[in-house]
This record gives structure tokens, sequence and C-alpha cells, in this order.
């Protein structure tokens, strides 16, 4: 962490959106996380997301649990709404605040322990019901808050900074996404924003639960030799496989770009996709499952937008609910008093 | 881009902003963390090393190094560098322990220096700690040059311009006061070893226009009349006063008149307000004491009556633009202005009558002598020029900066070596300033606070009487805000590539958005896709790398805080704050921190 506090002066030619904001004003408070740590800079990348996407930030409500990950809310969109609830219990907020307000944009934010290990059944009902959040693991393959312990991400024979190999099979997340259904899913790496803003610029704005499994070495506990979660471990088993092409990104190249490839989604719109290592189509399951499947066995890491359902499940659409929020109906309507619970628990007798 | 070369002193040196653009090169912010620290007397030195009049310049000098300062483009308002470098001057102890010491045995050589200015007298201090015997002519009976005959009390009190040009003169200058010199070639058969021309630019301008020669009794060219009022000599002006020039001098004139009893004081001026020659602050002073400046005024005439000035007449014009040249344009409208004193300020001219043609001293056409730009040679081996005389009207700390850099040429003749290849580099220390894992050895935090303004004298008692100087000068309290406001733009960041782990939190911390890793690419291109564009070609983009994903770290240096949260958040020390100290040579190689 830093002592002092991150001058608020900025630069006087930083660009403004819509709303007359600077990236600067999508700013949490300084960060008490350890010096490099990759949830960090998964902060700046959100900060850059909201910004480009001009989302108010009093529009958005940040919730977590526990972990290093589950406090970085604090250090992004201060002007934001917030909830930082117990281990692993994330999604239960998520969805009770979805239900009663179906107008924000909620962003989730866990840990691979916090969601892989005690928040496991929370994760699958989230995805089951369809929540209408981006709902982001910050994936470093330990539990980073209390030092370092391997979590149920870290691969067989991965070693902890002590020098012992872990003897479990890890949980890959991003399968059991897909497999349960969830309508967004992709995977990024802290080190690469250029593929990680624009995954999340479309997460936020998918419809329904979207789910991105961010590898985020843990630079104290879990960056050493022997590692799979490390810098530079996941630089050299990385492929990116469809990754969303920046609109910038024609002339910020730090990659060599590769070819375009344009995909319709269900609203119309098109995503630019830019095809590395295969010819990959994002809308079909099975093929996503598969490729996972392959690139492991190779020891690969994939990244990229994995999969995208053109009409992902959503709760309110499931439970068929009100257009109005719930929260901005009055009383008589939310509460329709003795006459109409009659009539509905007649419906059930 | 390709890789930038740290180890050259003039990159880091540039990324000083104000050290760089100040003539003397004096190291301001390692002064302003001294005053900041209380030591007052360290300061003066540091300052006096470089710029030799620290009180003088602390309270007159042109400042260059303030448009300069990166504080300006940061937040609008440069940090207060010369009212601080005064605070050095106003409260350091006494210092003569630390004046070198100069030798009793000489080394037999004898320098001639003209002109008792601060060119010459920056020379003098220079050769005496090296055994040279000085000789200083002015034609004046005292020494400091226009320092004492222009620059009005008012700005610069008698004791200060005293001090500090005795604490030249009594390391030993031989003064012969009193003396003009006529000609050249009669100093030179003295057998001087060499020779220093320090007279600046004495003669001020005149302006024929009808009626010049009848008012002649009461029209005065300014930097004479400034001259006799230094003097003594004229202590009173009448009750209309026109002066004519948009120039500092004319902020003088005009300044000094009120003083002397000048009821109506008119400054009048050809161009339009924002063109005006004089200092902004210059200006502002003179609309603080409410003197009106009249501008858009093209003097046409002087108007007498019974052979007497009563009056000035003038059209008034506007301005055209043709090709980026401006030319006056008369509106046709004439204005006259009672006049019982007019004050011609519109500019002085070296002149050199006493330089026999056959000394082969060339003069230029614009009647300034042909110099070598860094030896400041004449034309003629062992005669150099400085200040004034040397490149034109300009001001105190560039006769000092020619000062050094005469005297260094001067020594180097003298022991017959190579002018410009003998002549010392400027050198480079970087030292790191990490204490701790937080703590750095300078205070990093950025200041949001505002420029302090400088007290002034009450008006009633500053118009009073022309010797009360105007500005107070911060005390402690104030002096101690205002150096928080530097950035200390000489903890450099310094960035070692074989360390970066490309984690992205410096890119993520950095509050000015400085740093990037990138692909390379050519300089414009390069510069062009920053997170924000480095579109001031002046600051320069520091590139280091290549990275292990084959990127680059691009840092464009003009718009950053030197907080140091970039080497904080850094997990790896990949960057470091480090102190850079130029050394800049003086004569004999003697380097003063
Ligand atoms: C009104 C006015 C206000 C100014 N205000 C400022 C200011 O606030 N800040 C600033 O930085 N600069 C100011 N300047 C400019 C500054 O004074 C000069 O740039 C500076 O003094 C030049 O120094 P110098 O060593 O070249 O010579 P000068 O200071 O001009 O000294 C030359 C000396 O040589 C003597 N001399 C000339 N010819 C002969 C001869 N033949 N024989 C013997 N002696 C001779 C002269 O008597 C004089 O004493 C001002 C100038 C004027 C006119
Ligand atoms: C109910 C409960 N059980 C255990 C803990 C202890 N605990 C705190 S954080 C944490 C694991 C955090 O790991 P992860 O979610 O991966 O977050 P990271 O710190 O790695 O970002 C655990 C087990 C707790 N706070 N509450
Ligand atoms: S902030 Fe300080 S060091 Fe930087 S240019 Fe200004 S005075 Fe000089
Ligand atoms: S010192 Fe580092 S963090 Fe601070 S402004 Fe400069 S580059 Fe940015
Ligand atoms: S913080 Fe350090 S290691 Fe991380 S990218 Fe910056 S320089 Fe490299
Ligand atoms: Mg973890």
């Amino acid at each position: 962490m830093t002592w002092m506090d991150k001058p608020a002066v900025h630069h006087p030619a930083l660009p403004r959106n819509a709303l007359g904001l600077t990236r600067r004003d999508y700013e949490g408070e300084i960060s008490t996380l350890c010096a490099g740590c990759g949830h960090d800079s998964i902060s700046a990348a959100l900060i850059q997301a909201c910004f480009d996407l001009e989302l108010p930030p009093h529009r958005i409500a940040k919730l977590s649990g526990i972990g290093c990950s589950a406090k970085t809310p604090t250090y992004f969109l201060g002007a934001a709404h917030g909830f930082n609830g117990v281990h692993g219990r994330m999604p239960s907020l998520a969805t009770g605040a979805a239900l009663a307000n179906r107008d924000l944009v909620y962003v989730g934010i866990s840990g691979d322990g916090d969601t892989a290990s005690i928040g496991l059944g929370q994760f699958i009902h989230a995805i089951r019901r369809g929540v209408n959040l981006l709902y982001m693991v910050e994936n470093n393959g330990t539990y980073g808050l209390t030092k370092g312990q391997f979590s149920a991400t870290a691969d067989v024979g991965s070693k902890s900074k002590g020098g012992e190999a872990n003897p479990y099979a890890p949980i890959d997340l991003v399968r059991l996404a897909i497999d349960l259904g969830a309508g967004f899913v992709a995977r990024g790496f802290s080190g690469d924003k250029e593929q990680l803003v624009p995954l999340l610029r479309a997460a936020l704005t998918y419809p329904g639960f979207a789910y991105i499994d961010c590898l985020s070495p843990c630079v104290t506990f879990n960056n050493h030799e022997g590692s799979t979660k490390s810098y530079p471990y996941i630089r050299e088993h990385e492929v990116g496989i469809a990754d969303l092409v920046e609109p910038r990104a024609e002339i910020t190249v730090s990659y060599a770009p590769g070819e375009r490839r344009e995909v319709q989604v269900h609203d119309g719109s098109r995503l630019a996709l830019r095809k590395l290592a295969e010819d990959y189509d994002p809308g079909d399951r099975a093929a996503a499952l598969d490729l996972l499947e392959r690139h492991r066995k190779r020891g690969e890491i994939v990244t990229g937008l994995l999969y995208r359902d053109a009409d992902g499940a959503d709760l309110h659409r499931i439970m068929n609910t009100t257009e109005t929020p719930l929260n901005a109906l009055d009383f008589a309507d939310l509460c329709p008093g003795a006459k109409a619970l009659d009539k509905i628990n007649a419906r059930l007798r | 881009m390709r890789n930038t070369d740290i180890a050259k002193p003039d990159y880091f040196h540039k990324v000083v902003d104000c050290q760089w653009a100040c003539p003397t090169h004096t190291n301001v912010p390692e002064y302003i963390r001294m005053i900041a620290a209380g030591r007052y007397t360290d300061a003066f030195m540091l300052n006096w090393y470089s710029n030799v009049f620290p009180g003088i310049l602390g309270r007159t000098c042109d400042r260059p190094c303030e448009p300069a300062c990166r504080r300006m483009r940061v937040e609008g308002e440069p940090v207060a560098i010369c009212r601080l470098k005064r605070v050095a001057a106003d409260l350091k102890d006494d210092i003569h322990q630390f004046i070198p010491e100069v030798p009793k045995k000489k080394n037999g050589k004898r320098i001639a220096l003209i002109g008792a200015g601060p060119a010459s007298l920056t020379v003098a201090r220079d050769l005496l700690p090296l055994g040279y015997e000085t000789v200083l002519f002015d034609q004046d009976a005292q020494g400091g040059g226009m320092m004492r005959t222009q620059i009005p009390a008012f700005r610069l009190p008698v004791g200060v311009l005293d001090e500090e040009v005795n604490l030249v003169l009594d390391m030993g200058v031989e003064c012969r006061f009193g003396e003009r010199i006529d000609s050249l070639k009669d100093l030179l058969a003295d057998g001087f070893d060499a020779v220093f021309i320090g007279t600046g630019a004495p003669r001020g301008r005149d302006l024929d226009i009808p009626g010049r020669a009848e008012a002649d009794a009461n029209i005065h060219i300014g930097v004479d009349w400034l001259a006799s009022i230094a003097f003594g000599h004229t202590t009173s002006v009448g009750k209309h006063v026109v002066v004519v020039g948009g120039g500092n001098t004319a902020m003088d004139c005009c300044r000094s008149a009120l003083r002397l009893g000048g009821k109506e004081v008119y400054v009048t001026v050809r161009s339009g307000f924002e063109e005006m020659k004089a200092h902004p602050w210059e200006k502002e002073e003179a609309l603080a004491e409410d003197l009106p400046i009249l501008n858009w005024h093209n003097p046409h005439s002087f108007v007498t009556k019974n052979g007497r000035l009563t009056g000035m007449r003038f059209d008034k014009v506007r301005a055209e633009y043709t090709d980026g040249r401006r030319k006056l344009i008369p509106t046709g409208e004439q204005v006259e202005l009672p006049c019982d004193d007019a004050l011609l300020a519109i500019g002085q001219d070296a002149v050199f009558p006493w330089i026999e043609p056959e000394l082969g001293i060339e003069i230029a056409d614009n009647g300034l002598p042909v110099l070598d730009p860094v030896t400041f040679e004449s034309t003629r081996p062992g005669v150099f020029f400085g200040g004034d005389a040397a490149l034109g009207p300009d001001n105190i700390v560039s006769a000092a900066a020619h000062g050094h850099a005469a005297a260094i040429s001067i020594d180097l003749y003298c022991r017959g070596k190579d002018l410009h290849g003998e002549r010392l580099p400027p050198g480079l220390n970087l030292v790191s300033q990490k204490m701790g894992i937080h703590e750095w050895g300078y205070g990093n935090d950025y200041d949001e606070a505002k420029r302090v303004r400088v007290p002034h004298a009450k008006k009633s008692d500053a118009l009073a009487n022309i010797k009360v100087e105007v500005e107070l000068g911060y005390d402690v309290e104030r002096a101690i805000e205002e150096s928080a406001r530097c950035l200390n733009c000489d903890i450099q960041t310094v960035f070692t590539p074989k360390l970066c782990i490309e984690c992205d939190a410096c890119v993520d911390i950095c509050p000015m958005d400085c740093i990037n890793f990138t692909a390379n690419g050519e300089e414009e291109e390069l510069r062009a896709r920053l997170r924000v564009p480095a579109a001031d070609k002046a600051q320069d983009v520091y590139v280091d790398g290549p990275l292990p994903t084959g990127r680059i770290m691009a840092k464009d240096e003009n718009l950053c805080l030197h907080c140091g949260l970039c080497a904080e958040r850094c997990p790896t020390g990949a960057w470091d704050m480090q102190k850079s100290t130029i050394h800049l040579p003086q004569a004999g190689g003697v380097c003063w921190e």
C-alpha cells in the first residue's frame, strides 16, 4: 500500500466523456493491496471500461465478499453504491439487489477462494437464476488475504511459495459457468488491458449473467518459479482466442493485429473480434467446451470471449417481473392487500 | 525510438525545467528544499555559486525559470522561484566564511575588466580564487553598473546592492572607479594578459519628431534620467509627465516619476497591452500604483509654448497583420496629453566609439561585436565580451552567465589551452532517494496550495519616498508554504527495464498518465498514441526496453509530478526516484556542490 493519497490533479488534456467526466472521476480510494497485485490492474481496467461506456457512477452498484479481490470495490468507482458482505455471499447480495432495483448496473467482485470454495453453491445458483450482473473472479490460484494457501483453482503440481506441490485437481470456473448456462463467459489477464477492457465493456452491457475469469497474479504469495499463476507463466502459456477489438485498436497496436471478424448479436449490434489462434465461433457452447478441453490438454490457457449466448437467461425475464424496479413501486402496488393475497393463496390450494 | 541515454547530463537537466531555463543553471529545487528546511545560508551559497547576486536577483531577476516551471503546466501558476531566492538572502547568517579563499600568491596574470556591471563582477569572482589579478575600470564612482544606475531603489535597496557587489570586490579586485576607458588601444598597451569588456548597452534611444529640439530642456532619455536619480542629481519632476515606451524601463520611469512629484503620469505605448515588452509583473506593479497605460499611441510631436514643453501629441493607431508582420495604421484620431517632462524609454544600444577599428575587433552591422557564442571571445584573441555589451540589452542573470563562460575562456587562454577543446563538459550524479518502503529523501506529496502572494508596503508609504522598497518579501511561514509547491523536478524517475514484470501498477497509479507500455515506433507516431498524446515536443519522452512482452516503456516527462507513486507501487524496484545533480564546471574546472 501507499501512504500518500493519489493527487487529485490530472493531465489537463485528459479526455472527457459525454457526461463531462474524466477517467479519474471513476477512481476510488487509493489501493491498500500489495504493490504490483493483478487485482489493482483489474480495478484500473474497470475504471476505463465504465468511463468508456459513459456510465453514470451513481447508477452502478458494487458487491463483494471477502478477500483481497473483494476489497477492491473500495478502490474504484468511489461514487457508486457498494456492499461488502461476508465470505462467498456476494451472489446473494447481487440477487437481492438486482431483484429490488433492475435499473442499476451490478458489478460483483469475487476471488477464486470466495467463489470456488466457500461460495461455490452461491455461484452456481446465481448463474442458474440468470442474475443480470458482471461477475468477476480475480483468479490468482491462492487465498491472498490469508497469506497464500492453495485455492480450488490452483493447478495440480503448482508450487506454493514454500515449495510444496498442490495435490488436487483444479475447478475450472469458466467451464463450470458455460456448463451451467451462463450467457456470457470470458477469460482475461490482468496484465493485458487491451484485451480486458473491451471484454469488460461487453460484459457490463450484456443483458444477463456475464462471467469473467480474470487471471490476476498475486505478487506476494503466488508469483514465484513453479507457480502456474505467475506473470511469466501466464504470459508463456496464454493463447488468445477471440479478443474483442478495441475501437482504438487500429491505432494502438501493441500486438500485431490479426484478422478482423464481425459477429452479429441479438440486439442487432455487432461485436468485432480479433481472431488469433484459430477460427472460433463464440456462439457455440459445445465448441467452447471442446476448445477449453483441447487447450487444457496442451497445458495452455485460453483467453478472450469464449462464449456468448444471444438469448441468455435473465432473472427478471424468467420471473416475469414488472419493468418498473420493485423499489420504485408504491406501497399499494407492491403490497396489494389481504384480498389479493387470498386470491393467490386460493390459486395454490 | 532509441532508448534514452540518461547518462547524458543534459537529459535529466532538461527535466529540471527551471534550472535548464536559468541562464546560470541555478539548482532551484535544491535551494527551495534548503529554504523549506530553514537552511537559508546554504540556500544563499548555492545561489551565489551559480548566479553571484542572490539578494539582487531575488528582487529583480527577469526570472526565465518561472514561465518554464513545470508547476505552470500542471496548475497554471509557477513556483515563486525568484521571491524564494530573496528569502535565502534575507534570512541567511554571516556567509563570509564560505566565500572561496583567494590565494595570496598570484599566478602572474593580469586581467582588465571594463565596466563594473554584473558581467565583469562575475568574471572577477570566478578568476580571483585561481590567483588572477583583476583590474576593474568603470566611469562611475561605484561598482554595480546598471544594477545601481538604473534599477530604482524601491525595487532594489542600495544596501542589498552594496552587500553583494562588495562581496566580490572584497575578494581583492583592484578597483579603478571614476576612470573612463576612451581608447582600448591604450589599455591594451598596458600589457594585460586578457581583456573583458562588460560595458553594457548604455545609450538610450532618442525620438526625432517635431518639437524635439525646442523642448529639449524637458525631454529626458529614460536611462540617463534614472541614473541621475540614482546619483542624487534629479530629485523632482514636473506635474504632468509622459513616458514613451512599453518596456521595463518605461515602468521604472513612470513609477519613479510618481515618487518624485508627478501628479499625472501617463505611460504611452505604440502597441497593445499584451504585446508590451515589459514583464507582466512590472505592468501589474504600475497598474497597482494607478498609473494609466495608454496603448496604441504613436508619438506625433512635442507641443511647446514660449519654447517650453507643454504637451505631447499622439496618433492613435491600430494593428494590421500581413503574413504575421504587424503594421501600425493611423486611425486618423489624434490625442494631446499635457506634459511638463517627457521620458523616453524606447530602447538602448551598446556603443563602442572607444574601440579602435585597427584592433581587429569586428563589430557587426547591428552594432554588436562578432563573438564565438561559446567562448565569448571576439575576433581579436584575448579580448572577450559579456553582458549587454555582448548580445545587446538583456538582464542581470544573463550577464552573470556570460561572465562565467568568459572566465572559463580567459583561464584557458591564459594557460595556453584550447578554448573549445578543453572546456570541461557538465557532469551528472544520480543518487537514490529511497529511505524505506514509503519513505523518500524528499517531500514527495503533491501540495495543492496556490501561489503565495508577496506582501507589499503600504501604498502611501511606498509612494512617499523613492527609497522605500515596495515588496516586503516572504516571511518564514509564507516561504515554507510556497516552497512546498515545488515539484522537486530534480528527483528523477529512473527505470530499469530488466526488473519490470509489466504488472501495470505504475501505469495505473500515475496521476498524470505519464507512463506507457506499448509497442515501439518512430517518435512522432509514438507520441501521438500514448495514453495522453505527448503533444509538447519541447518535453522529452523517456524510452527504455525491450520488456518481456517485446514492448517498451515510454514516459512523457512533460507533466510528471515527481511524486514517486510509480516507484512506491512498483513491486520490483524497476522505478526508483533518484536525485540528479548537474555539475557545471566554472573557471579552473571548479564545481561547487
Ligand atoms: C531601467 C532598467 C531597469 C532594469 N531592470 C532590470 C531588472 O529588474 N532585472 C534585470 O535582470 N535586469 C534589469 N535591467 C537590465 C540590466 O541592468 C542589465 O542587463 C545588466 O546590468 C547588464 O549588465 P552588464 O554587466 O552587461 O553591464 P552594465 O550593468 O550595463 O554595466 C556596464 C558598466 O560599464 C560602464 N561603462 C560603460 N562604458 C564604459 C567605458 N567606456 N569606460 C568605463 N566604464 C564604462 C558603465 O558605467 C556601467 O557601470 C534593467 C535595465 C534598465 C535600463
Ligand atoms: C466464513 C469465513 N471463512 C474463512 C474466512 C477467511 N478467509 C478470508 S479471505 C479467504 C480467502 C480469500 O481468497 P480469495 O477469494 O481467492 O481472495 P484473494 O485474497 O486471493 O483475492 C478466507 C478463507 C473468512 N473471512 N470468512
Ligand atoms: S516545480 Fe520546482 S523544480 Fe520544477 S520547474 Fe518549478 S521550481 Fe523548478
Ligand atoms: S513520479 Fe511517477 S507516478 Fe508521479 S507523476 Fe511522475 S511518473 Fe507519475
Ligand atoms: S510497477 Fe514496476 S514492475 Fe510493474 S509495470 Fe511498472 S515498472 Fe514494471
Ligand atoms: Mg485468490
